[in-house]
């Protein structure tokens, strides 16, 4: 399929937009993507890259549907930053590393499409990486004592807080 | 007073050597992308945040003799003329983005330009490895390996689910971008291109032209990169790059080969001309020296022109750039006067190695 703006290169990036119910499909290479995206980056009159991806955040779409009784989703905000969610959708970009996980419900899908994977396979930091591993052990640990303390076995329980406690100090001392 | 030997030349001392495959593979560049920890990336920082990012990131390398890559230079963007910028973005040490959107931005360049280290880019941390001809393997190597060298003292945004966390949901992952600059004459003249282009997007790669401005790629000069950065290794990443531009390689290589074996009266005639041209116009846009220097290159690739040698050429490729020929012929050219300057410029450089 050619990009639908200059008819000449195959599209690369493909994507549905639904405003308020209405579909508009989007067929377009990287080339007019970028070229576009420049004049006006990262504004919401701009078609830049990163509109694009604000495109598959489906921003109006998900709103309809779906009557949960929580916050809508554009109403969500990054409480180190600042950023709201329509923000981050309107510019296609995090404002710092914690709207990951602020946002992080919105996040799978869009993922999903840009990579076709919503999960890191790849290199850990040495350090970072250390306390990541006390992370998931400890997590594990607190669930473990979750359950052990429903079922009453309170010895059991004494020592799994103890390892925690043990572990954090660890992290702690990192 | 900002080191202005990296604007001075054309050619960085890494581009000299071939490297394998140079004669489709012009180079090898990887990119990774890195953020601090609790600071807001550079979209949102304050021109203070900013420069305590900075602080933080340009002593690590800075003076540094220990990484193994020779000495590093910091160069403030702030600190640079207008046309050293220029010059910068197009030797590709580093990125219109740094020029243009940038707060407290600034490079860590190492004396043969092989390293580029950008702050305040996209992300606060853009560590940029550039490499002659094939290279993707080493290429990695390098970058992961100063990745290291910043680890030791800086604490990344990182998440055991979704990696290294970017500006960017296009970086997120692995926050790698590796690309093969590959020069394709032959799959152009031939009408494969488009075909191979498409193949290419299929398998997660994506290609585009040199200076990603314009529409049409300079040339016949195409950067072939990966795209998806999340849900594959690093390993995976580059393997997946450095098979299908084998791949490329072979298809260009039997276009060309076919092209001597069908046409070689018509192809030789092609590059003779454009040499003709080039070694005597009086006027030359960017776009005609793009195309007449991409004949020449495959000329020489395929024995038919005993000279210039590839590094004259890639040079040639720098100093043709609007910012290389006002640094050179004065600074306020007009877009005439620099058709002008061009053309002297490869009249003076061809006319004389034959
Ligand atoms: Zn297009
Ligand atoms: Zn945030």
């Amino acid at each position: 399929m050619l990009c639908q703006e200059c008819g000449v290169r195959p599209a690369t990036l493909h994507f549905t937009k639904i405003v308020n119910g209405e579909k508009t499909e989007f067929h377009i290479c990287e080339n007019c993507a970028r070229e576009k995206g420049e004049l006006i980056p990262g504004t919401s009159g701009g078609f830049s890259i990163h509109s694009l991806l604000s495109g598959l955040l489906d921003l109006e779409g998900s709103s309809k549907g779906k009557s949960s009784p929580e916050a809508k989703p554009q109403e969500v905000r990054c409480e180190e930053c600042g950023m709201t969610y329509r923000q981050f959708s309107k510019l296609g970009r995090f404002g710092c590393s914690s709207c990951y996980k602020f946002f992080d419900k919105g996040l799978d899908p869009l993922f999903k499409r840009v990579h076709g994977n919503t999960s890191h396979v790849g290199k850990i930091p040495k350090r970072i990486g250390a306390q990541i591993q006390f992370k998931r052990q400890i997590d594990e640990l607190k669930e473990q004592l979750q359950q052990v303390i429903a079922q009453e076995e309170f010895e059991r329980a004494a020592e799994l807080r103890d390892q925690i406690r043990k572990l954090e100090k660890e992290i702690a001392q990192e | 007073m900002p080191d202005l030997r990296f604007t001075e030349q054309a050619l960085s001392e890494w581009m000299r050597s071939g490297g394998s495959h140079s004669e489709i593979v012009i180079s090898t560049r990887v990119r990774i992308a890195r953020n601090i920890q609790h600071h807001p990336f550079p979209l949102l920082a304050t021109k203070n945040q900013a420069d305590e990012i900075l602080d933080v990131l340009a002593p690590v390398v800075d003076q540094n003799q220990e990484t193994g890559y020779g000495t590093f230079h910091l160069l403030k963007l702030d600190e640079l003329e207008e046309l050293d910028k220029k010059v910068l973005v197009e030797k590709h040490l580093i990125s219109p983005n740094l020029v243009n959107d940038s707060r407290s931005g600034a490079v860590l360049l190492n004396e043969d330009e092989s390293v580029s280290i950008m702050i305040n880019e996209e992300d606060h941390l853009r560590i940029q490895c550039l490499f002659p001809g094939f290279q993707v393997q080493e290429a990695w190597e390098r970058a992961t390996a100063i990745d290291d060298i910043f680890e030791e003292t800086v604490d990344y945004a990182f998440d055991d689910r979704r990696g290294y966390l970017t500006s960017c949901p296009t970086n997120v992952g692995t926050g790698l971008r590796a690309s093969v600059m590959m020069h394709l004459p032959a799959l152009v003249m031939t009408q494969q291109i488009s075909r191979i282009l498409s193949a290419v997007n299929q398998v997660g790669l994506t290609a585009r032209g040199i200076y990603g401005e314009g529409s049409e790629a300079a040339g016949n000069v195409f950067q072939i990169s990966n795209q998806i950065t999340l849900g594959q290794t690093e390993a995976e990443i580059i393997d997946n790059l450095h098979g299908v531009a084998v791949q490329i390689i072979e298809h260009e290589s039997n276009a060309r080969q076919r092209l001597l074996d069908d046409s070689a009266l018509r192809i030789t005639d092609r590059i003779m001309r454009s040499y003709g041209i080039l070694s005597y116009a009086a006027v030359m846009e960017l776009k005609e020296a793009s195309q007449r220097l991409s004949d020449i290159r495959l000329g020489v690739d395929l024995g038919i022109l005993k000279a210039p040698s590839i590094s004259v050429l890639n040079e040639l490729n720098v100093k043709t750039q609007p910012g290389f020929l006002q640094k050179m012929f004065g600074e306020k050219l007009s877009s005439a006067e620099c058709d002008m300057y061009r053309a002297k410029l490869l009249r003076d450089t061809l006319g004389t190695t034959h």
